[in-house]
């Protein structure tokens, strides 16, 4: 009897390993998408610093989607993260502490996940409300401090005289942007692909779980608490490296890294993409640099009417039909690409489960 | 040290009569109105233009001012706000992030980006003292002004059938739909005097706090400070909250200069993390 079970219970797990092996698996349009992604380098050579923007855009987009889109937690203080290591990375550089610019990439987003380790003990608490004012609080608190310390951070004249050293040694930071481009796009590859290693996870299981009800999640043996610290400390981490490139490749650091509306903007950006699949902060980011290109060539001084215009009028039509809109187009695009390669579907399975 | 403290008690009471409207509709509809500030930047800007431009005397132009951001209020909550009550939290935040984003740049667009000051009568300008403590003259008329109008608010909450109405629907929303008190009324009245008073605050204000495009936020954190800090359950609570944060504010610009708003940041998260509900919440219920 009890070898039965067993034998039943090693079949079941080797039924949802491979459940969930297939799921993670990489699809054509997945490929598809990065290959172009990359291919950018060399088919918009004028673009490279809105590219640019674009890139460190949906790097920061993709750390809140791993909080709001996979744990549920509302913030309004991604800013505090991605301002506290855009110092950091121009401070260490400034000073010369440490050269390299990759070396002071990593330390700059354990610097920011530090901060998150710290504060999440803070924004677990309370309802969403709460959660709102701590997270905004603490990245004010932050942008106050620099505005103080102003003989270190330039105060509100930015932090000046950062002179970033070349890539390896090798690649500088030119005025076109092409290296810092091609920096930024390999970081935000190399940061996606371990967030998607994350969300695939039974960890990343795990937070969905806890996102969709928390008590259940509790009572089938979750700890919520340590998962959501985890997501929080990992998810400011990445926001941290999308500061520190803003900061290396501009080889400038102003006060406005901490202000509201950044955060503002990157919740408008996760909407527009759609929150809870990775690929949402980046589809978001690009059609937000293009939606706001566009309006500022329009009315250069009110692009920010017609931003606020737009969030309006995505809550007032509901998210959840655009959701199902952009599903259905996403499932479009995804019978496309399968009848043109003639495989499996699996983007559908880049947005595990649906909401 | 006595000034610090008159003025931390002016600016409290502004903050208050800013920030009420908003606990009612927080603890009401459960609903987060981030642009509160808004409605607050209108009063204050129809005051200058009735005031500056028309020469409307000052003390008629801020009942005015009342009435036209109570109707503006009005129009906004049947028009559009009341679509968004059922939503979750992250919906009614981006709706009115859009909204606040919104005014910011038609303001500027109408009014120039400029700060902007009301003419205030010669009489309530300068200071004068009493037993050695220099009072602003506006001050002391909005400690009165504000004064009075919490007196009256805590009068009509308690003693008016309106009142035990909004309380009994801000405490069980449903049982008060059950004994047939028409909520969605009572919040639409609620709503226009809430946007009405701080269009009447951002009036008073503009002297003290300052005006231009930015008000609603710069002063949207204030506001959700008062409320969270006091609570949603009762008057008193964002009253005192208002109080403490007012003082606690030109205090800490008086003595830290340098730090600037950083203290009451500090002092509200220390009070979240302390107690999550707000310093002077009754239940944990909600």
């Amino acid at each position: 009897m009890t070898a039965v079970t067993v034998k039943n219970q090693a079949a079941l797990a080797a039924d949802v390993s491979a459940y969930l092996k297939q799921r993670a698996r990489w699809s054509p349009l997945e490929i598809a998408f990065w290959i172009f992604a990359f291919a950018t380098i060399f088919l918009f050579p004028s673009k490279y610093l809105i590219l640019k923007d674009t890139a460190i855009l949906a790097l920061f987009a993709l750390s809140l989607d791993l909080i709001l889109g996979y744990a549920g937690i509302i913030s309004l203080g991604q800013a505090a993260f991605f301002g506290l290591a855009g110092y950091f990375s121009g401070l260490v550089a400034k000073y010369g502490i440490i050269n390299e610019p990759i070396i002071a990439l990593v330390f700059s987003g354990l610097v920011a996940a530090a901060l998150g380790f710290v504060t999440s003990f803070l924004v677990l608490r309370g309802s969403d409300l709460t959660r709102l004012m701590v997270t905004l609080g603490v990245s004010l608190m932050l942008g106050e401090v620099a505005n103080r310390y102003s003989n270190i951070t330039g105060g509100a004249d930015g932090l000046q005289g950062v002179d970033i050293a070349p890539l390896f040694g090798r690649f500088h930071f030119d005025l076109y942007g092409h290296n810092g481009y091609v920096y930024c796009l390999i970081v935000l590859f190399v940061c996606f692909v371990i967030a998607r290693r994350i969300v695939y996870s039974p960890f990343g299981l795990s937070l969905r779980a806890l996102k969709g009800n928390t008590l259940r999640a509790a009572a089938i043996g979750i700890p919520v608490k340590w998962r959501l610290v985890a997501i929080y400390t990992v998810s400011a981490g990445f926001a941290g490296i999308a500061g520190a490139l803003l900061t290396q490749t501009t080889a400038f650091c102003s006060l406005d890294v901490f202000s509201l509306e950044r955060s503002a903007d990157l919740l408008l950006v996760l909407i527009i993409g759609g929150t809870g699949y990775l690929y949402g902060g980046l589809i978001g980011a690009v059609i937000y640099k293009l939606l706001q290109d566009w309006i500022a060539n329009l009315t250069p001084e009110y692009w920010q009417f017609w931003i606020g215009l737009v969030l309006v009028i995505i809550v007032l039509i509901g998210r959840d039909r655009m959701e199902s809109w952009t599903a259905s187009a996403r499932a479009f695009v995804v019978g496309l690409g399968a009848r043109i390669l003639s495989r499996p579907p699996a983007l559908g399975g880049a947005a595990p489960d649906g909401p | 040290m006595l000034t610090i403290l008159f003025d931390g008690v002016a600016y409290g009471m502004l903050l208050f009569v800013l920030a009420c409207g908003l606990s009612v509709t927080l603890g009401l509809m459960n609903f987060i109105n981030l642009a509160h500030g808004a409605f607050a930047m209108a009063g204050g800007y129809c005051t200058v233009i009735l005031v500056n431009r028309v020469g409307i005397p000052f003390a008629l132009g801020l009942p005015i001012a009342f009435l036209v951001t109570a109707i503006i209020g009005w129009v906004f909550e049947r028009t559009l706000y009341r679509h968004v009550y059922a939503r979750s939290h992250l919906d009614q935040v981006l709706f009115t992030i859009g909204l606040v984003f919104m005014s910011v740049a038609a303001i500027d667009y109408v009014m120039g980006s400029s700060q902007q000051f009301v003419q205030i009568p010669q009489a309530l300008q300068g200071q004068f003292e009493v037993f050695g403590v220099g009072m602003g003259k506006y001050r002391l008329l909005i400690i009165v002004v504000c004064g009075l109008l919490t007196v009256g608010l805590q009068l009509i909450l308690a003693k008016t059938r309106f009142g035990s109405r909004l309380r009994a629907a801000v405490d069980d929303q449903r049982v008060a739909r059950g004994l047939g008190i028409n909520v969605g009324a009572v919040f639409a009245v609620t709503f226009a005097f809430g946007s009405g008073l701080a269009g009447l605050g951002g009036a008073l204000g503009a002297e003290i706090l300052g005006l231009d495009p930015t008000f609603p936020l710069k002063y949207m954190i204030y506001f959700l400070i008062v409320v969270t800090v006091g609570g949603t359950s009762s008057i008193t609570g964002p009253f005192l909250a208002s109080l403490l944060l007012g003082v606690a504010d030109v205090a800490g610009k008086y003595y830290v200069p340098k730090l600037g708003a950083f203290v009451i940041y500090a002092i509200m998260i220390a009070v979240l993390i302390w107690r999550p509900q707000g310093l002077f919440a009754r239940s944990v219920a909600r």
